[in-house]
């Protein structure tokens, strides 16, 4: 399992999200989780065997690298970056679990040929309802998660920056000792970076949670407003919305055969009376 | 996710570009990104280690390659063929957005009776053309930004293409002035300007596309513009034909459904 296999877990995820959700999701793919593999990964790769200390006291070194980098920028990205894009996953089940749903009524209906159960799997489910709420609590985990994150880094290095030189006096060093970081000036390049698109995407998930509060409230007073259209439950409105799939498939399959009808009766084509079932 | 996965995505993107953009692509992914993979993070990979100042002073290496390479080669690289392939995807969503509207058309059983199915919609590819073509335009535009952004982020820091073989410190902590080796510098160098060259092909490239759809532009405009002249209608005889024998197929479809709904 690794980070490809993250991006597998994630696309199918992508289906049922907002336009601002997929951008979002491009976006910690290609610009956060891409540029740490790509990139990061070999900029802190010898953080450890390039930090040198100006003393030959041996384990100084060590106990230095210890107190001054409790955690690994790397690992802290890893860390947020996994945190970040799991509350999608309840999305997913919430998902799975209506999918479950829907096949059950199908097969309880009688329409449980392997047809139907098909198109169950493939039709975009709306967020609405109780899918509405998982989502909302999703992106809010996500904004959570990314803030807290940003925060602990701010803890832990304060100004984002990487220091050249950091004087250390931990035992066993004797007295004041100079140590030197490795890379500081592309390692601070990067956490700001990486500081950019994580407040990118802070944003994102801010404007989706916007869009999908107004969406609800627009939704809400179209139903108040028309009290009628919207008093069926979900799935009555399931019901119909497969009679009226096999009324569009019989038009179709009927158009292939007229098509043939045609073809083999030209003074077929005239014009009649409209169709009362369209 | 590495570059497999870029190429994975980029790939979808290849089917609605032009023949310019599918060179520039595989450009791209043969001249630069491979070449970066497979040879050039090998000839920076002991950038570091491999630096060496003449002095026994601890921490004078560490400052001294900081201060002469404030970032590696190579990260300016992979950031900026992650930063020139993204705009691709600006064209990839409008084609998914288009797609997704075209179905929903279908699904809602539009009398057009355009496409036989769903698979047809999914595998169509569309023209470049309309708020599309204003999309790949700009999607171009920044690719062009980016390269050029980059190649003086280049030139900036690095003082030219060339990579010196000795550089003098005197950063503290070094002691007074030091001399410092770089390793490997005639390779970095032929690295840096084969890089720099296909960056410039790349760059020629996006300039023929962005050359070539003004072009199309244009002379679609012009044509448009010229047989407006002529059949003031908009239409011409065999578009008004084909509407005509469309209307008769969709109004004989639902002859037929009657016929059989009452049998």
């Amino acid at each position: 399992m690794n980070w490809a296999g993250l991006y597998a877990v994630l696309s199918g995820v992508n289906r049922h999200s907002t336009a601002i959700g997929r951008i979002w999701l491009s976006v910690i793919f290609i610009f956060r989780i891409m540029v740490l593999v790509v990139a990061a990964e070999s900029v802190w790769g010898d953080e450890k065997s390039a930090f040198t200390c100006n003393t030959q006291q041996p384990g100084c070194n060590s106990v230095c690298y210890d107190h001054f980098f409790p955690i690994s920028h790397i690992r802290l990205w890893a860390l947020q970056l996994i945190l970040v894009t799991t509350p999608a996953l309840l999305v997913a089940m919430h998902v799975a679990y209506q999918q479950h749903q829907e096949k059950k009524l199908l097969m309880m209906t009688g329409h449980g040929d392997a047809k139907h159960l098909e198109e169950v799997k493939k039709h975009k489910i709306r967020i609405a309802g109780s899918l509405w709420w998982t989502y909302v609590f999703s992106v809010v985990f996500r904004l959570l998660f990314e803030a807290v994150f940003m925060y602990i880094f701010y803890m832990i290095y304060p100004g984002y920056q990487m220091v050249r030189l950091v004087k250390c006096e931990a035992y066993p060093c004797p007295n004041t000792v100079d140590c030197f970081v490795s890379r500081p000036t592309e390692k601070t390049i990067f956490t700001v970076f990486m500081l950019v698109t994580s407040s990118i995407c802070i944003v994102l998930n801010m404007a989706e949670l916007v869009y999908l509060v107004v969406r609800a409230c627009a939704r809400r007073g179209r139903r108040n407003s028309n009290p009628s259209s919207g008093k069926g439950s979900f799935y009555g409105h399931k019901l119909s919305e497969y009679k009226q799939n096999e009324i569009n498939q019989l038009l179709t399959e009927q158009d292939g055969s007229l098509k043939d009808m045609l073809r083999r009766n030209p003074g077929l084509q005239e014009k009649g009376d409209r169709c009362s079932a369209c | 996710m590495d570059w497999g996965s870029l190429h994975t995505i980029l790939g979808g993107v290849n089917k609605h570009s032009t023949s310019i953009g599918k060179i520039w692509l595989t450009v791209l992914f043969i001249f630069r990104i491979m070449i970066l993979v497979v040879a050039a993070e090998r000839v920076w990979g002991d950038e570091q280690d491999d630096f060496v100042c003449n002095t026994l002073q601890p921490g004078c290496k560490n400052v001294c390659y900081d201060h002469f390479f404030p970032i590696s080669h190579i990260r300016l690289w992979a950031l900026q063929l992650i930063f020139v392939s993204t705009p691709a995807l600006l064209v990839a969503m409008h084609v998914a957005y288009r797609r997704h509207e075209k179905k929903r058309q279908f699904r809602k059983g539009d009398k057009k009776c355009e496409y036989k199915d769903i698979e047809e919609i999914r595998s169509q590819r569309f023209r470049i053309e309309g708020s599309l073509w204003w999309t790949y335009t700009s999607s171009i535009f920044f690719r062009l930004i980016f390269e050029a952004v980059f190649m003086y982020a280049f030139y900036f820091m690095y003082d030219g293409f060339r990579m010196p073989r000795l550089m003098k410190c005197n950063a503290w902590p070094c002691p007074n002035t030091v001399d410092c080796f770089v390793s490997r510098p005639t390779e970095k160098t032929v690295f840096t300007i084969f890089m720099i060259a296909v960056s410039s092909i790349c760059i020629l490239l996006n300039v023929a596309e962005l050359c070539y759809l003004l072009t199309k532009f244009f002379l679609r405009r012009s044509k448009k513009a010229g047989n407006a002249k002529h059949h003031p209608n908009h239409e011409n005889k065999e578009e008004t034909k084909q509407n005509e024998m469309n209307e008769l197929i969709s109004d004989s479809c639902q002859n037929t459904v009657i016929g059989f709904s009452s049998s």
